[in-house]
């Protein structure tokens, strides 16, 4: 089955209604299940949770990233390439229309910034780019993650969707996580916030994920952009993609991300806010749903909720982010996708780690041990 | 309603019954009947051209009971598939509980055999319920072969000894994308409730059932058992408690302002 | 002429086929499965099939099983 036809099964309404009109009685047993099934992950994503309740499941949530993941947290580090997009998402600071200087680094200017995140500590690289794919495509990236990979154990990307090919290339090349989100799984709103370009396309980013699974990524990632519809049953879906994709490709580690929307150079007003408290209980809820999901905090959120977060079901959180293309080197943000929250720099957050008791850890993996060729 | 769905097939009965070790094709009968199950097991043995006797399907409902061949007795892949074809043969749905168990002491199944002959028994086009160690990442690769269930095995057959391989099964159930038949080594209803709240679909008895003084209220006990633990599960079990510990609130951060 | 069936030894007078074999060891009414030179027969063509000495034949049936 596919998830899409999975997601057939859960028509938005129907959660959003079973979401909202959730009992403290259901909360309650959802929240004293050993497992969830799709149902008690809706329930528990209730805004009707209480304190108490909420208290609970974040004790929950904390015992079993303790128990599957110890104390660690592992830092990576954005490098975007490029910002030139042919996409109008309306929301995006990056979209077609909005009058900003647009870059895409040369090769040896991704060198450059590679060896400053190298210097800073970062040993896993998240590669970005926009949807342009004359100047920034599948043959522009190869390249890229071969001068990048080098200077880093762990790249990922965070770009445009591919076919299973597109991402064999790029497995080849020496990528093992993917970054994919599907910005909302509202169809009718996605094509709203997506009105032409090749993002406009809802059903191939859907599939896309699988299709890297199937080429063998190590690590995939999924997410909702919080605030663009309604969060609830986004979240939801979200949760549910990520268990389809766990169960379906049971090699790789997947991960859940937590973006919430912030205000961009496109003036994009977000429809719903996503409070604190709620994202909170989201990050707890994703947790019991999949207890080996990596779940990533993004360097939106500020310096004090991201601590209080850490213990809650966190394992990984971008550092020392910048979000414009040649921003390490160039210390620069002209050009920055969004703004960020966090302005600590990775020595310190990595001093707030360990003084929560964390371990923060630069480098993971290395492909390079599985190598055969000696180069 | 809660139903049993296997390759598109639907059960009332969480409870699968098996016909070997009966004292006596009634008490066999009777057992059937009062388990209340839905699926029965059957073997496939060499005919004793001296002295043919009754066939036991005589006596089995085919109406009423969906038969599901085992490929007991085979040692390897290759033999297993011999088996399940002539299973097929003899006009059965092409459904078989594959069992390869070559060690003649336990009857532990053989998992590389095993998965083998999955893999040729679904592209075969049979529907196969694979009998297996509770081993975690033996289920997901007979699951990416395409079987419709996984067994995996409480304890070895005919022990009684319950859900040995409970933590084991836990992963099962949790990370399983087909119905979980806990199969073997279950040798009263509590086992058999055990399984069914640990979240398992059904269970598989044979032994139980049959070596016993009376095999017929053994058989409505094991039902009794199986709706118990299913409703259990359904219903969601209290937690059990931890001892009071003193922690600081991790939310308590949301209600400081 | 000369069938090996189930393990044994057996001699029969030829022309045989399959169909009159299982009539002569009571099977004919059975729910049996034969397999001839490890080829399964389709009961349709048991008429058909004329036995061969030095056969080897395996008549199977359900027994009960877990």
């Amino acid at each position: 089955m596919s998830f899409l036809e999975q997601l057939e099964q859960f028509p938005q309404a129907e959660i959003r209604d079973k979401i909202l009109s959730a009992t403290p009685d259901q909360i309650e047993r959802a929240l004293q299940r050993p497992r969830l099934r799709p149902d008690d992950f809706a329930l528990l994503l209730s805004p009707e949770i209480s304190d108490d309740q909420l208290e609970r499941l974040a004790v929950k949530a904390h015992k079993l990233t303790r128990q599957r993941f110890g104390r660690i947290i592992l830092l990576y580090a954005p490098l975007y390439l490029s910002n030139e997009c042919a996409n109008g998402c309306k929301y995006c600071g990056f979209n077609a229309e909005n009058d900003l200087p647009r870059r895409t680094l040369t090769f040896s200017e991704i060198a450059d910034e590679a060896q400053v995140l190298r210097d800073l500590g970062f040993r896993h690289m998240l590669l970005l780019t926009g949807e342009a794919p004359k100047v920034a495509g599948i043959d522009y990236l190869e390249s890229a993650v071969k001068v990048v990979k080098p200077l880093c154990g762990s790249v990922s990307i965070e770009v445009f969707p591919m076919d299973r090919e597109g991402y064999s290339r790029m497995v080849k090349a020496g990528v093992d996580g993917l970054t994919l989100y599907q910005e909302t799984y509202d169809l009718k709103l996605y094509r709203e916030l997506h009105p032409y370009g090749p993002k406009s396309n809802y059903n191939f980013r859907l599939q896309a994920p699988a299709a890297a699974g199937e080429a063998g990524f190590r690590r995939i990632g999924v997410g909702a952009l919080l605030g663009l519809g309604d969060s609830l049953s986004d979240v939801f879906y979200a949760g549910l993609h990520a268990l389809y994709l766990a169960r379906k490709f049971w090699r790789t580690q997947i991960t859940i991300s937590f973006p919430r929307i912030c205000p961009t150079e496109g003036g994009f007003a977000p429809r719903s806010l996503v409070s604190d408290r709620q994202l909170t209980q989201f990050i707890c809820a994703c947790r019991l749903l999949i207890p080996d999901a990596g779940l990533i905090l993004s360097t939106r959120e500020s310096e004090e909720l991201r601590n209080h977060l850490l213990p809650l079901g966190i394992t990984q959180m971008s550092a020392g982010s910048c979000t414009a293309p040649g921003g390490y080197s160039d210390h620069s943000d002209e050009g920055e996708q969004f703004a960020i929250s966090d302005h600590r720099s990775p020595a310190e957050i990595a001093e707030l780690i360990s003084a929560a008791g964390y371990e923060a850890v630069w480098k993971d993996w290395d492909n390079a041990f599985l190598a055969t060729d000696t180069r | 309603m809660d139903k049993l769905i296997i390759a598109g097939r639907t059960f009332t009965s969480r409870l699968l019954a098996g016909t070997g070790k009966f004292a006596s094709n009634e008490a066999m009968v009777a057992a059937l009947e009062n388990s209340g199950c839905e699926i029965v097991t059957v073997a496939l043995r060499r005919v004793d051209i001296d002295n043919p006797k009754d066939s036991l399907l005589s006596h089995i409902d085919r109406e009423r009971y969906l038969l599901l061949p085992n490929t007991s007795g085979a040692r390897d892949a290759e033999e297993a598939v011999r088996l399940a074809r002539l299973a097929r043969a003899a006009g059965c749905d092409p459904w078989i509980k594959l069992e390869v168990t070559p060690d003649p002491y336990y009857l532990l199944p053989d998992p590389i055999e095993t998965l083998k002959a999955a893999e040729i028994l679904v592209k075969d086009g049979f529907v196969v319920l694979p009998y297996m160690p509770a081993d975690p990442v033996l289920a997901k690769h007979l699951q990416e072969v395409g079987v419709a269930t996984v067994m995996p095995l409480g304890s070895p057959i005919g022990s009684n000894r319950g859900v040995r391989t409970r933590d084991h099964i836990g992963i099962i159930i949790e990370q399983a994308t087909v119905p979980v038949v806990v199969d073997a080594g279950l040798g009263a209803p509590s086992h058999a409730a055990e399984a069914m709240e640990m979240g398992a679909d059904a269970v598989l008895v044979n032994t139980a059932l049959a070596d016993t003084a009376d095999p017929a209220a053994m058989a409505r006990a094991f039902k009794k058992g199986v709706e118990a633990g299913r409703e259990a599960f359904l219903a969601g079990l209290g937690p059990q408690r931890d001892k009071a510990e003193a922690s600081s609130p991790l939310t308590g951060f949301l209600r400081d302002d | 002429m000369n069938l090996i069936i189930n393990g044994q030894n057996k001699t029969f007078a030829a022309p045989l086929n399959v169909a009159e074999l299982l009539l002569r060891l009571d099977l004919d009414k059975k729910p049996v499965v034969v397999e001839l030179n490890r080829e399964i027969l389709i009961a349709d063509k048991y008429v058909d099939i004329q036995l061969d000495d030095g056969d080897t034949l395996e008549i199977i049936q359900f027994v009960g099983g877990g």
